[in-house]
């Protein structure tokens, strides 16, 4: 037993090949990020505050696809969403559509707290964000050059897609546009925590999907897909979204747990390389009695993890060579 | 065993006052949604096509609270939502914040069929709908007087809910006793409108398929959206069944109502009724739902742990219901 928290920036399809400039800054931010979690847990802070105190620090951060550095939709603005769930009470909280909000992640609490709903989207949580007072920028704020370089790489491939297809977009074709540099566009940020006395949080925040449809939600603010937290442990998942929705991958783990009787690390390997296909889905998880577990079936995944008895790690990739 | 099965429903949590003739009205819609379904069922439609068509029918009858009947916003608006899924594959739509798009699980089919997502929602969803040319008409299509005098009602109701000086009726409540009169995701039972509409089908070939719909929360905040288009929560479908939900939000949406049914049957083995009764008597804790499920082998099953449920079920073998209460 012990505390024991995780963090994600993304799982996809990361070439090894990744250069230097790119890494670095994320192996940092997760870092840095990892350790303001790490404070939070010895000073006593909750897990549910823990998980969105983390995951702001990774949305105003710009290298990963939430809050500042969100991917574009199709339309060259970004919509955020976020969910974040409290593995005690399994209250939950959930946004999506956010142009101006700051850290989408803090008004998905404030949608679980201060109202009676779970979850708002697009005009009406812009509304509740200025009832309640968060920060709130101009849109542009959360615009950078390498995403709008990314859509803009986008656009082409899927015109060279139609160019070779006079077909309406079949189902299996749903996938992300290949980007030259390597860089997985297929991002989220996520967090789980657990305290030494076994309460449960989990949290997760996006951009979405680089030239989605104007309107697109994916598994992120999807209780039970994107996050899941409740007495035995707490998930945070990241890849293809239509994946995720529909292998309610998060909630799966927490019930492979229960109902199979598996551990941490059996459920969450048997969702991640049993139960989804291939290239489409990489999770943190964290369970009650401290363990943790990073699965991921893509190519790679910017995560870290640390536990109280004083193992640290940040990784990309799925051996010791990072 | 086998062969085809269908349910549909018009919403969990019913006024236990509701009057015999609006009971009545009920009863035959469901009876009609029904045999629809059934006829269709029998000239081996896929069972993804008879969930559609059955809730589009359910959408248009202005009676549930879906399409036109919906339930209205604090502004006096529709916004409308809903899901589905397709067991084979596990293919899924949705769509939340619809304003003009006549029937919503049409919307969600195609987004499912014909975009490269899974989910869509409000002014997006909104174009969307435009692109795919489906039937759309102005807001006020979808408004009822009787659910404009329901969302005054609502909003008193909001304004006088801990009032001890409100009349408890004198019915029994379910779950934990309460000395205020029933109540529904805050609402009294007489303001709230059961949300939601639902199908599930396996058709002759044992493939299941679910689909929900709804118009929301009466009086809900703008932008709310509830657990109808989440897959996993109000929807779900795989290869083992088909389940659709209705009832309070926030309890299906963290209890993954949908998704568990199928998870008790695929990691429990238990068998579609057990899996239904475990859910509701487990997944529910204070909250109030009901549900529909269909198997594989072609049984049906239902469950609710409030006053009521609007349902109707039928099998390949003749058997036909249809109920609102216990």
């Amino acid at each position: 037993m012990g505390w024991a928290i995780a963090v994600h920036g993304g799982a996809g399809d990361i070439s090894r090949s990744l250069p230097h400039e790119r890494r670095q800054p994320r192996e940092e931010a997760l870092r840095h990020c990892l350790q303001i979690g790490i404070k939070a847990l010895q000073s006593n802070l909750s897990p549910l505050d823990v998980v969105e105190l983390v995951v702001r620090e990774l949305e105003n951060i710009p290298h990963f696809n939430a809050g500042r550095g969100s991917v574009l939709t199709s339309k060259g603005t970004v919509e955020m969403e976020a969910s974040i769930m409290d593995g005690n009470t399994m209250r939950c909280g959930a946004v999506s559509g956010l142009t101006t909000v700051l850290n989408a992640v803090s008004l998905a609490r404030l949608v679980m707290e201060k109202t009676p709903h779970i979850y708002l989207a697009f005009d009406g949580a812009e509304q509740f964000a200025r009832e309640q007072g968060v920060e709130i920028v101009d849109s542009s704020h959360f615009i950078t050059p390498e995403n709008v370089e990314r859509l803009k790489l986008a656009k082409e491939a899927n015109r060279v897609q139609i160019d070779y297809n006079a077909q309406p977009i079949q189902n299996d074709t749903k996938k992300e546009a290949p980007c030259a540099n390597g860089d997985s566009q297929i991002g989220t940020v996520g967090c789980v925590a657990v305290d030494c006395h076994g309460n449960l949080a989990s949290a997760t925040s996006t951009g979405g999907l680089v030239n989605k449809m104007a309107g697109r939600i994916g598994d992120t603010p999807v209780i039970g897909a994107g996050t899941y937290a409740n007495e035995l442990c707490a998930v945070s998942a990241t890849g293809k979204g239509e994946s995720i929705i529909r292998g309610t991958v998060a909630r799966d783990v927490a019930a492979l747990m229960e109902f199979k009787g598996l551990s941490l690390k059996e459920a969450a390997d048997c969702v991640v390389h049993e139960r989804t296909p291939k290239g489409t889905v990489g999770l943190i998880a964290v369970s009650a009695a401290g363990e943790v577990a990073m699965p991921f079936n893509t190519t790679g995944m910017f995560r870290g993890c640390a536990t109280e008895d004083g193992h640290l790690e940040v990784a990309i990739w799925s051996d010791a060579e990072i | 065993m086998g062969g085809w099965a269908i349910a549909v429903h018009g919403g969990a949590g019913v006024d236990p006052n509701l009057p015999p003739q609006r009971q009545e009205e009920a009863k035959q819609l469901l009876a009609r949604c029904l045999n629809l379904g059934i006829s269709s069922l029998r000239s081996n439609a896929s069972a993804i096509d008879v969930v559609e068509l059955v809730v589009r029918e359910l959408e248009t009858d202005p009676l549930f609270n879906s399409g036109r009947g919906s339930a209205l916003t604090a502004k006096g608006t529709v916004e409308m939502e809903a899901s589905i899924m397709d067991g084979t594959k596990r293919r899924c739509g949705a769509v939340s914040g619809l304003t003009t798009v006549k029937n919503p699980i049409s919307l969600a089919r195609l987004v499912m069929d014909k975009s490269p997502h899974s989910y869509l929602a409000f002014s997006g969803a909104e174009e969307f709908a435009r692109l795919q040319g489906v039937e759309v008409v102005e807001n006020e299509y979808f408004i009822t007087p009787e659910n404009v005098g329901m969302l005054k009602l609502a909003k008193e109701a909001n304004t006088i809910l801990f009032d001890y000086r409100i009349p408890t009726n004198g019915y029994d409540t379910c779950g934990a006793g309460v000395e205020s009169p029933m109540k529904m995701n805050g609402l009294p039972i007489s303001v709230y409108a059961p949300e939601t509409v639902g199908c599930v089908v396996v058709d002759k070939e044992g493939r299941c398929a679910a689909a929900t719909s709804t118009g929301g929360l009466m009086n809900k905040m703008t932008g709310r959206i509830g657990d109808s288009p989440l897959i996993g929560a109000g929807t779900y479908a795989c290869e083992l069944c088909g389940v659709s939900c209705t009832g309070e939000g926030e309890a299906i949406i963290r209890g993954t109502l949908a998704r568990e049914v199928a998870a008790v049957m695929e990691y429990k083995g238990l068998g579609l009724q057990e899996a239904v009764d475990f859910v509701i008597k487990n997944r529910l804790d204070e909250g109030f739902a009901g549900l529909i499920a269909v198997s594989n082998k072609g049984e049906v099953a239902y469950g609710f742990n409030c006053n009521g449920m609007f349902r109707g079920c039928a099998t390949e073998d003749g058997f036909m219901e249809v109920g609102i209460w216990e």
